[in-house]
């Protein structure tokens, strides 16, 4: 989802019986539902997977601010405009408790950055795609917003607790952005003016199919998934999350007055599933490969964002040693 | 209503449209902070900003009695209808600046608001008590920044410096007295600005101190925003920015 691309190991899940007497007790703790905690025993890879699962999500909290605060200062009431960048707060908020989660893992919150930054960590590729009209607020919180909830509903009984715990709090603040988003469309699509209208079905047409790739590749494509839910850090297959969104989304947009835009989806009476179309794969691999159409602006933003505020942050360090020496210093005198 | 007390109405635009366009302006960090942290509370401060603008316009609409909402006074007044003062509209620049101007302003608007609590009219109080628990909670965040980033490293000292003399001519504004103001002092409805000199003075002198940061000895000052008589150039892009939409589809609901 918000990690849609992690690569593990490469190596097949082992089974018990071949596992070290510490990995088959770890692996059966996290079988009997148990946490695993940052002192517990945990194998190198299972560590590892994280920090990049849960640093590619943190990163894609901070990136996603970026298409958002792209329309704070031109949205259309005070009172959206409060929504709005409260959410895009919030998102910030989620990239801390995430920074925070992986920081127990061992890493620090600059070296995630750095990692981002120099381009060896990766973010989401929806935040790649460009936010053009003020239904483009709507579209995200409603597509965007839903998809991820699909993912990190089921994360909140993921096996690091950490995670787990982080993911409840962000659930929470997940579904209200997703509201807000459903309502911004109803105003402009069901209830809006004609030029309303267009721009919510053109926000729809422009978002519906990132929105299907935020659930990474199809199954049989998705090389590295099998180990990663015996870990207990992936809970659901792509294409069974994929097609959950289908299923609820469609009514939703019905609803609103607006046309998914793939002409072969279609209600399937059979598996009692919506048939549709798949996302262009090669155009997320573009996207993952560096080439969508905002990968470029989004980590210039970022680092440009990184490298002018390099003055605050050692001018509050430095601030803080010298204020620490000083109260030493009167300790010291005071103990003297 | 307007006609009642045009003074009254002029005076709620100038709380509205200060918090407004510095609200505007503190919104434009969103996502660019130096850090997570900062990114989190300058969006804090904004959101409180546009909360406060939302309660000061739609007294002053009420006032006017026109028909026009908060949302109509903040999207489709034009320039030489704003009265905020100039200092809230120029750019950002940097994180230096954005935080001196905070800092700066909110030195003003603790002692302002916490006289305003016992104005005359009771919707200037209830407004003023709920507006000051913010403001006194953004000074001492900006009173600390401003100290950390003058004392902090030379370059930082230098960077707040320069943002303290480019800011410094634009203070003076906020003390200024015009009939307006007089009239508000005379029904009892809020102080004489000029009477908050003493104490933003106390705050700002000894932050800049501490700070290891001078204040420019000029006494000139800029005016021509809380009157709207000469706003800078800097506010009509804020506003096409700002408006956009409204301007753009009139009467949509959004």
């Amino acid at each position: 989802m918000y990690a849609q691309s992690i690569k593990s190991t490469g190596k097949s899940v082992q089974s018990l019986e071949e596992m070290s007497p510490e990995d088959r007790a770890f692996q059966e703790r996290i079988n009997r539902g148990e946490k695993i905690e940052p002192k517990d025993y945990m194998p190198e890879g299972y560590r590892k997977n994280l920090v990049r699962q849960i640093g590619q999500h943190a990163h894609s909290e901070i990136v996603g601010q970026l298409p958002e605060g792209n329309w704070i200062t031109r949205a259309p009431t005070l009172e959206r405009k409060a929504n709005l960048l409260a959410k895009v707060q919030d998102e910030a908020g989620h990239g801390l408790y995430l920074y925070c989660a992986a920081e127990t893992l061992g890493i620090s919150r600059d070296e995630m950055f750095e990692m981002l930054h120099n381009g060896q960590m990766k973010y989401s590729s929806i935040f790649n795609y460009p936010t053009l009209t003020w239904a483009d607020m709507g579209a995200v919180g409603w597509l965007v917003d839903g998809a991820a909830i699909m993912n990190q509903v089921p994360l909140q009984g993921t096996s690091y607790g950490p995670y787990a715990r982080s993911m409840v709090r962000i659930c929470k603040e997940e579904s209200f952005h997703q509201r807000q988003g459903f309502h911004i469309m109803i105003a402009m699509a069901k209830n809006g003016t004609t030029d309303q209208h267009r721009m919510a079905q053109d926000a729809l047409n422009r978002f519906w199919y990132p929105s299907l790739m935020m659930f990474g590749p199809s199954d049989k494509d998705s090389v590295h998934s099998a180990q990663s839910m015996a870990w207990k850090i992936k809970m659901n297959s792509n294409d069974e999350l994929r097609q959950k969104f289908v299923d609820e989304t469609v009514p939703q947009a019905e609803y609103l007055g607006l046309n998914i835009p793939d002409e072969h989806l279609k209600w399937n009476e059979e598996t009692q599933h919506y048939d549709f179309s798949q996302p262009d794969w090669n155009e997320f691999n573009d996207v993952l490969a560096g080439n969508g159409p905002c990968n470029t602006e989004r980590l210039t933003a970022r680092q440009k964002a990184w490298n002018d505020g390099a003055w605050v942050r050692e001018a509050m360090m430095a601030h803080a040693n010298k204020k620490a020496a000083k109260k030493k210093a009167t300790t010291q005198v005071a103990a003297g | 209503m307007t006609a009642g007390n045009p003074h009254l109405f002029e005076f709620l635009l100038r709380q509205g449209d200060n918090a407004l366009v510095l609200g505007h302006r503190t919104s434009e960090w969103c996502g660019t902070a130096p850090a997570l942290e900062e990114d989190i509370a300058l969006a804090n401060t904004a959101l409180d900003l546009i909360g406060q603008t939302q309660l000061w316009l739609a007294y002053a609409a009420d006032v006017e009695g026109a028909g026009r909402s908060n949302d109509d006074l903040a999207f489709l007044r034009d320039v030489y209808d704003f009265r905020n003062v100039l200092m809230l509209e120029v750019p950002n620049e940097d994180f230096g600046r954005t935080m001196a101007r905070q800092f700066f302003f909110d030195a003003f608007q603790v002692p302002w608001l916490s006289a305003l609590q016992n104005s005359s009219e009771q919707r200037v109080s209830d407004i003023a008590h709920k507006s000051l628990k913010e403001a006194q909670y953004h000074l001492e965040r900006s009173a600390e920044t401003v100290i950390a980033l003058g004392d902090g490293t030379e370059l930082s000292n230098q960077l707040m410096q320069t943002a303290v003399n480019y800011l410094w001519p634009y203070t003076g504004e906020l003390f200024g007295e015009d009939d307006t103001d007089v009239a508000m002092h005379s029904q009892g409805i809020a102080p004489l600005p000029a009477s908050m000199r003493k104490a933003w003075n106390d705050t700002v002198f000894s932050t800049l101190n501490e700070a290891c940061l001078t204040a420019p000895d000029d006494p000139f000052a800029h005016t021509g925003g809380r009157n709207g008589v000469r706003h800078t150039e800097h506010l009509g892009h804020m506003l096409a920015v700002m408006q956009t939409l409204q301007r753009s589809y009139p009467g949509a609901t959004w």
